[in-house]
């Protein structure tokens, strides 16, 4: 299997604070890597980091080879192929469902408004949503407006999706319909880093599960080995923590 | 405005039994005041100089007639300073050390124009610019009096606009950006348009000061309004035609208050609506 994206070395710091200590992370395409940890362990930045919404101060990223932050590179090139969706949706609530999904085919890829509705209402219809096309997000439960989010992240036909705690906001009930999505892209073979707090789905989904504590990815593995018998003492007090508050 | 509910609640009063207190207790208030005036010893000379009938309807007409150059400069400027604020704005708001003498520049110029009343501007661009005699430069007065309205205006306008661009959540522009959107692309389908549609009720504000400064452009010449009225008052030794121009100037501007009224309302209502879901 190729490679689909590298981290060597990864620093960041906001002012003061270092948020990565330098991290090394490697995913082979159709790979799904968790990312597990406390808040403020780092899994955010270190997606923002991988869609260069936050230049990096130390190490390289190679997004399929190309090394993305080498001096030079076109930024917007590059997030085109990498789609990200937040823990907040951050639909355009000023845009109708469609046009939320539209936007930046038409205006990035270039497709036609024929072509961009067409594969919008496609993608929409099958996560069940295709009647809400003329809504705005605000008439839209929180489940329903993350899915549109994941869909027109999906509408730029990424080749490696980022997502970031994207059932933190949600109210309970509506948390499963999230991951059955992110259930069903994994098995059409997205490659995914994803970071959450859902420690069954992470079990259940990723390949591999990576524990980042204070900015560095302190253990990594297989998710039967992480959550059975994790080997680092910070490790099994996160998950100890996690299993107390009842979210394992 | 045949619903008095409806006009109660925008004056901000209540219905039924509050709207009669409000009623009389208004007629007791402007009562009283005119009571004062008409029974102030100076009060027959005044009435002759500022409210003889027969000069009213005589200027009228005219005073009206000329309200039309207020309007049309209004409605020019307005159309430019929704144009040049929103570069401003937009340029004051560019981001790197690259920008830092753009967003200087943009800095500059809404301190300067902000703070040189506009009766100044209105002078030094008037009166200045067409005495430097330039080939390809307009000489027109009234040219150079709407073209100060426009500069001092936009330095406010702008201000506006950049406040609705910051009020604008970053992490619209993220996921914009995440998308494979220029920063440019950006502003203008996320962030412009959300903030535009945040600051029209303080933007309609600024025009209604607008429409009155239009009477500023009076001191190079042109015949509006204001200057009807000074020249008819000036040969009829009267004051009556300055009220005409006032009521004018009012009945103008009245329209736009309400609506922009209207605009807060309903986006508070909508808000509101919004925070129950």
């Amino acid at each position: 299997m190729s490679e689909a994206v590298r981290l060597e070395d990864v620093h960041k710091s906001f002012e003061r604070n270092e948020v990565l200590r330098g991290i090394d992370l490697a995913l082979s395409e159709h790979e799904v890597v968790c990312l597990i940890g406390a808040s403020g362990s780092g899994k955010s930045t270190l997606l923002r980091c991988v869609n260069l919404l936050e230049p990096i101060d130390r190490g390289r990223i190679v997004v399929e080879g190309q090394e993305v932050t080498a001096p030079g590179v076109d930024l917007n090139a590059v997030r085109r192929r990498i789609g990200i969706v937040f823990q907040a949706y951050n639909l355009f609530p000023h845009m109708t469902v469609l046009r939320n999904v539209t936007l930046a085919p038409r205006e990035v890829l270039g497709l036609s408004r024929a072509e961009a509705e067409a594969q919008a209402l496609e993608l929409l219809g099958r996560i069940g949503l295709a009647d809400k096309r003329d809504d705005y997000p605000d008439r839209l439960s929180g489940g329903q407006q993350q899915r549109v989010a994941i869909v027109r992240a999906l509408a730029m036909r990424p080749q490696l999706m980022l997502l970031d705690e994207v059932t933190s906001a949600l109210d309970p009930e509506l948390v499963a319909e999230v991951l059955n999505l992110i259930r069903e892209l994994a098995e059409g073979g997205m490659t995914m880093i994803i970071a959450t707090h859902e420690m069954s789905f992470a079990r259940d989904i990723a390949n591999r599960v990576c524990f980042l504590d204070a900015g560095v990815i302190l253990e990594e593995g297989r998710p039967e080995q992480i959550f059975s018998a994790p080997r680092e003492e910070r490790t099994q007090q996160f998950l100890a923590r996690i299993t107390e508050a009842g979210r394992l | 405005m045949n619903d008095p509910g409806r006009a109660s609640r925008i004056l901000g009063g209540g219905a039924g039994r509050s709207t009669a207190i409000a009623t009389a207790s208004t007629l007791v208030v402007f009562g009283a005041i005119a009571l004062i005036v008409v029974t102030s010893t100076g009060w027959p000379e005044v009435k002759q100089a500022f409210f003889n009938w027969d000069e009213f309807t005589y200027s009228f007409p005219k005073v009206l007639r000329a309200l039309k150059l207020n309007i049309e400069i209004f409605l020019i400027a307005e159309v430019f300073i929704l144009i040049f604020a929103l570069a401003i704005a937009i340029l004051r708001g560019l981001p790197g050390p690259v920008f830092f003498p753009v967003r200087l520049l943009a800095t500059a110029y809404t301190d300067v124009f902000r703070g040189i009343p506009t009766i100044l501007v209105v002078y030094l661009l008037g009166f200045g610019v067409p005495a430097l005699q330039l080939s390809g430069v307009p000489s027109s007065e009234l040219f150079w009096g709407t073209a100060s309205l426009v500069l001092v205006y936009s330095a406010y306008v702008a201000e506006v606009y950049r406040a609705g661009i910051e009020s604008v959540h970053p992490s619209q522009d993220a996921a914009a950006r995440s998308l494979g959107l220029t920063r440019a692309q950006s502003l203008r389908f996320v962030v412009v348009p959300q903030a535009v549609r945040r600051v029209v009720p303080p933007l309609l504000n600024d025009f209604i000061g607008l429409q009155k400064d239009t009477a500023l452009v009076a001191l190079l010449g042109p015949v509006e309004a204001f200057r009807e009225a000074q020249i008819i008052s000036a040969s009829d030794f009267n004051y009556t035609p300055y009220v005409v121009a006032a009521l004018l100037f009012i009945a103008l501007t009245i329209p736009l208050a309400r609506f922009t009224d209207w605009l807060i309302a309903r986006e508070r209502k909508r808000r509101l609506a919004g925070g129950v879901r």
